[in-house]
């Protein structure tokens, strides 16, 4: 469903990303790693819509998707997170998800104003997706919280089921494991599998816990200072003598 | 006694001026929450507010309309759709095409428009004063008949009653409703909610309509209360709202609300018991102490730096 070919990116003198090239199926797990500085997140921001790639093609779907804007992109159903938490911090947990779906409940201000059946409904069926999504990260009890309250953990979780209420069909997470701790870790790897699984939604990750990424992904792209390393199943990456020296071999 | 009469007649008269005040800041606040621009030209929107109100005033009487319910709400209404037209109008012609640029240049931009308002209806309406009917008269007093009576009146009355009316409307608004909250996920990180799918350009152009709308209320009571308004009339007034919404912390809109009342009673204050040449004077300084002591503003949070 996704393929990128040949993808460069240059900042100035700087070749960030060389050739890179990797595809997703449908129902598929890929994680992207690489040491530090590799440029994976780099090109995560180019097939996000961050970065206007200045090589190669990025085909979502069938459709050509480089160089579009970022929330364009995003419509077409290829969502994504940052390394760092971007909730909407000072809205309450529920409300994170209800705004999420704003795009979905297509209402105009006077049925809102008028209380309309057709606006309830919608904002009824908006309720119970985010009541769903709720219990399903295990946050229904802080659904009235203030999303900045909650823990580092939590606020992870609740930004995949945002994600998730606008009903993507391939979720790109960069470093979901970051700052997790263990316990954690293996629930979010719980979630992530149950994604692919129950809701038939690919994934894309860029992951620097190697635990997460060998147990959940299909496939594993390796990239190392900007150039595509190696790529396989996690037992050939776990094979691979280039992958070893370069990464495996360091950590 | 006598005192305590003068001093709450000065309490009255600032509390009317604050909280008109207080509408149309809420305009610049909504604005810099979600853009953070200073949308300079919005004093000329409350002004055509004005205008607006009183050209609808002059139409329906001379249309032989006494009953004066219907001709304020008429004038209301007429004077926020003309507001809140030009308010939309306005972000897309002068300030949705340099959006994202340096700072500066929407500011100019902002300037820019607001001479262009100002000048404009200088050509159409003239420069020189005009009267504003006082549809509204009369007033309770209270106190001794032979000295200081502090009077309230049926005009100042009908400020504060409309102005908390919009207050809570706009307050439930923001909490409640779905665009409300889409503006304050906006507000908060505008590229997260363009990505969730949040159509923000709409989102934004709903704040400059709201506010638009606010000014234009503003517009029409203080119109009547001073009874004369001219093309400059928004500067000032442009002016000491931007100062209230400073004043309250700028992008907090019960900030924006605080922030009016304290100006308008400080206004009063002054007037009242140094000299009424000095309002400005205190007003202006208000706001240097302001963001000397508390840069953010009394209820406004800290800018975190986004990474």
């Amino acid at each position: 469903m996704l393929e990128v070919k040949d993808l460069s990116m240059r900042f100035g003198g700087l070749l960030a990303v060389d050739q890179v090239s990797l595809d997703v199926k449908e129902h598929e797990i890929v994680a992207i790693i690489g040491p530090n500085g590799a440029g994976k997140t780099t090109v995560f921001n180019c097939m996000s819509g961050f970065y206007k790639p200045t090589g190669g093609k990025i085909v979502f779907e069938g459709q050509e998707i480089q160089g579009k804007p970022d929330y364009k992109i995003s419509r077409l159903g290829l969502v994504r997170t940052f390394q760092h938490v971007r909730l909407f911090s000072k809205m309450t947990v529920v409300e994170n998800l209800l705004v999420a779906q704003h795009r979905h409940l297509n209402t105009n201000l006077l049925s809102g104003i008028l209380n309309t059946p057709n606006y309830r409904e919608k904002e009824r069926k908006s309720l119970d997706r985010a009541a769903y999504w709720l219990d399903r990260v295990g946050l229904t009890d802080m659904a009235n919280r203030e999303a900045g309250n909650l823990a580092y953990g939590q606020q992870r979780r609740l930004e995949i089921a945002r994600c998730m209420v606008t009903e993507p069909k391939l979720l790109m997470l960069d470093e979901p494991a970051a700052g997790l701790n263990p316990a954690e870790t293996k629930e979010l790897n719980q979630l992530i599998i149950s994604l692919k699984e129950d809701y038939n939604v690919s994934v894309v990750l860029i992951e620097h816990d190697m635990s997460l990424v060998m147990d959940i992904s299909d496939r594993i792209n390796v990239i190392n200072q900007g150039r595509p390393l190696a790529s396989g199943t996690p037992d050939e990456i776990r094979r691979n003598d280039d992958v070893i020296k370069a990464y495996l071999g360091e950590a | 006694m006598q005192d305590l009469l003068y001093f709450i007649q000065q309490l009255i008269n600032g509390l009317t001026i604050g909280s008109t005040y207080a509408l149309i800041a809420i305009g610049y606040t909504m604005v810099y929450g979600i853009i953070g621009m200073i949308n300079f030209a919005h004093g000329e929107i409350y002004m055509i507010g004005a205008y607006t109100a009183l050209i609808t005033i002059t139409g329906l009487t001379a249309l032989g309309i006494v009953w004066l319910p219907l001709i304020l709400i008429v004038a209301l209404i007429c004077a926020m759709i003309v507001s809140s037209s030009m308010g939309w109008a306005v972000e897309r012609v002068a300030y949705r095409p340099v959006r994202g640029k340096h700072r500066l240049i929407p500011l100019i931009s902002a300037i820019g428009m607001s001479i262009f308002l100002q000048n404009y209806v200088h050509l159409a309406q003239g420069s020189s004063n005009i009267g504003f009917p006082a549809l509204v008269e009369g007033g309770f007093r209270f106190g001794p008949e032979d000295s200081f009576q502090t009077s309230i009146s049926y005009m100042q009355i009908m400020i504060f009653a409309v102005t908390l009316v919009c207050m809570t409307v706009l307050s439930l608004f923001i909490s409640r409703s779905r665009i409300g909250r889409a503006c304050r996920a906006v507000s908060q990180d505008l590229g997260m909610a363009n990505l969730l799918g949040i159509d923000t350009n709409r989102i934004i152009s709903a704040t400059f309509v709201i506010g638009a709308a606010l000014a234009a209320v503003a517009g029409l009571l203080l119109g009547m209360y001073y009874g004369s308004i001219d093309p400059l009339f928004g500067f000032i007034a442009g002016l000491k709202a931007f100062t209230a919404a400073v004043l309250g912390g700028i992008g907090s809109i019960p900030g924006a609300m605080l922030g009016g009342l304290i100006l308008g009673v400080a206004e009063s204050m002054t007037s009242g018991y140094l000299s009424g040449e000095y309002k400005d004077v205190v007003s202006f300084s208000l706001l240097i102490l302001i963001l000397l002591f508390k840069p953010t503003g009394l209820l406004g949070k800290p800018e975190v730096e986004k990474i």
